[in-house]
């Protein structure tokens, strides 16, 4: 296989998300994560799920992985159910999750590796293309705890692209960056996603962030975990941060996720 | 530099405190020999070829013995940290056996196994093992599930993630925990040494048990510092390269 086609890589895959449902025992208590949640996400497509923390939006994201099991309903990635994690739905996570015993080209190297029908030498080629992608050319070398913050979630990023998934899950991966940084990210991501055309499910309580990323915004409810509303975000891409008009989406759904939590809402749905 | 010197400077006065007290007389040349004269059976004995090869004797079984014990710890610490039934039954043992002084062992081996290098042997490896499964489940307890985690998304089995993730990720309380084992070994070899008088290899122990019995004093405390001086090496040249690799890999320690 020569480098252009495995850059080429199979096409984004279509998510079907039928009827879950997760509930977590406890000793004391049991804790209903997700409640009867269903979606569907086309190929390619962009979708970001907001919502406040104990929505269930990380819960959901595992289950898509394929880390948890769902205790009711499936998921099936290209009609196939999802049994358990693999290389076609790879995730970035909240803390770079980065292995501190290996430098970054090593951490891009290490989904690579396990992936069959290349050659190292083509492994070595798309780790270093990969993180030229994310402007880490310089820094193959560099061990982990040399990166700032940002760099170490760039890494991530790269590592979670180079083996060419199919779907790219991403867990509230900028939360902990300052706002230069995410901002310069937010450019990154788009231009990434345009260029490698990922099915993306990007996890975040950030509703501007929604609104700058998404093609539609997903906001769920806590106790239990529910899908509420669904939003689409028809606007031109490369979106910049700092717009009104991300500024006037971004507000329209604080306000629909303020009035699902407000407790007169609730009073009044019952 | 600077810091050598240092170090230097210190051991100097250490010796110079030394040779004053002798030069004062206090206490009898018998019980407090002067440096010289430890100095001088350190070289005769080095000359006549006893210490050289009471150091191999002695080096040849912690070798053997440590090796031993971590080959036998190793495996078992990765079985308490992953099994509940392992952490029950095996755990439990090497959390009491830990803290069982190694000399215990002794009068055991000695009935076990006779005046034999096997008794030496098995003491030393009683001394390694038990530390060694404590590091070893610790570490792999420590370890961020995160890592495992994202080793699964990538497609890594569980075989697979033993060796690549779990392994690496407890490296730096593995290698505490091997210069842990270290330490229980050279003490433990050294309380057989002393207790078990056999025929087969003639230690530094031993040789610190004859200088008590013909009260030369000279030789005990000059067989004391080539026990330092080799605990000390030993520490250099095998935990040392890691050590600074774990720095520089994780940057933990001084920079």
């Amino acid at each position: 296989m020569s480098l252009q086609e495995e850059l080429q890589g199979p096409p984004p895959a279509k998510l079907i998300v039928d009827h879950v449902s997760k509930w977590f025992r406890q000793k004391r208590q049991t804790v209903h994560a997700l409640d009867d949640v269903s979606l569907e996400v086309e190929e390619g497509e962009f979708i970001v799920i907001v919502g406040p923390s104990g929505c269930g939006k990380s819960t959901l994201l595992d289950i898509i992985a394929g880390l948890e099991r769902p205790d009711k309903g499936r998921v099936l990635a290209d009609n196939q159910p999802v049994i358990g994690p693999g290389r076609h739905r790879l995730v970035m996570f909240q803390e770079s999750a980065l292995f501190p015993w290996l430098n970054a080209f090593g951490n891009v190297m290490f989904g690579l590796k396990l992936k069959p029908g290349l050659r190292n030498r083509e492994r070595r080629e798309v780790a270093k293309f990969f993180l030229h992608l994310v402007g880490l050319e310089k820094f193959m070398e560099a061990n982990v705890h040399e990166l700032s913050g940002g760099m170490k979630q760039r890494v991530a990023l790269a590592r979670a692209l180079a083996p060419n998934p199919r779907v790219l899950l991403m867990d509230e991966p900028f939360a902990a960056l300052d706002a230069m940084t995410r901002e310069q990210l937010y450019g990154d991501i788009q231009q990434i996603w345009q260029k490698r055309r990922k099915t993306i499910i990007f996890v975040t309580h950030n509703v501007r962030e929604a609104a700058c990323l998404a093609d539609r915004v997903v906001i769920m409810t806590p106790t239990p975990g529910r899908i509420r509303e669904i939003f689409e975000v028809n606007l031109p891409r490369p979106r910049d941060f700092n717009s009104i008009e991300i500024a006037r989406h971004a507000s329209k759904l604080t306000a629909a996720l303020k009035g699902y939590l407000a407790p007169e809402a609730v009073v009044s749905v019952e | 530099m600077r810091r050598t010197l240092f170090a230097v400077l210190f051991f100097v006065a250490l010796v110079a405190i030394w040779a004053a007290l002798v030069n004062a007389k206090i206490w009898s040349p018998v019980l407090l020999p002067s440096p010289r004269s430890v100095m001088d059976y350190l070289t005769s004995s080095a000359r006549d070829g006893t210490l050289f090869s009471a150091s191999t004797v002695t080096l040849r079984r912690l070798l053997v013995g440590y090796f031993i014990g971590l080959a036998i710890g190793l495996p078992l610490g990765l079985l308490t940290a992953s099994l509940t039934f392992a952490e029950d039954t095996v755990g439990v043992l090497a959390l009491g056996l830990q803290t069982l002084p190694s000399v215990c062992w002794v009068p055991l081996a000695l009935l076990w196994f006779g005046q034999t290098e096997g008794a030496m042997l098995f003491v030393v490896i009683m001394g390694t093992v038990w530390s060694v499964v404590i590091a070893t489940d610790t570490g792999v307890r420590t370890i961020s599930p995160i890592f495992a985690r994202a080793a699964r998304t990538m497609g890594s089995g569980p075989f697979h993630r033993w060796i690549h993730v779990i392994l690496p990720a407890s490296l730096p309380h593995l290698i505490s925990g091997m210069k842990q084992g270290w330490a229980f070994a050279w003490r433990s070899l050294m309380a057989a040494e002393i207790y078990v008088t056999i025929l087969t290899g003639f230690g530094l122990g031993h040789l610190l048990h004859y200088g008590r019995e013909l009260n030369a004093m000279d030789q005990v405390i000059g067989i004391m510092l080539v026990i330092v001086v080799i605990g000390l090496l030993a520490d250099k040249i095998l935990f040392s390269p890691w050590e600074r690799f774990l720095h520089r890999r994780w940057g933990t320690g001084r920079t």
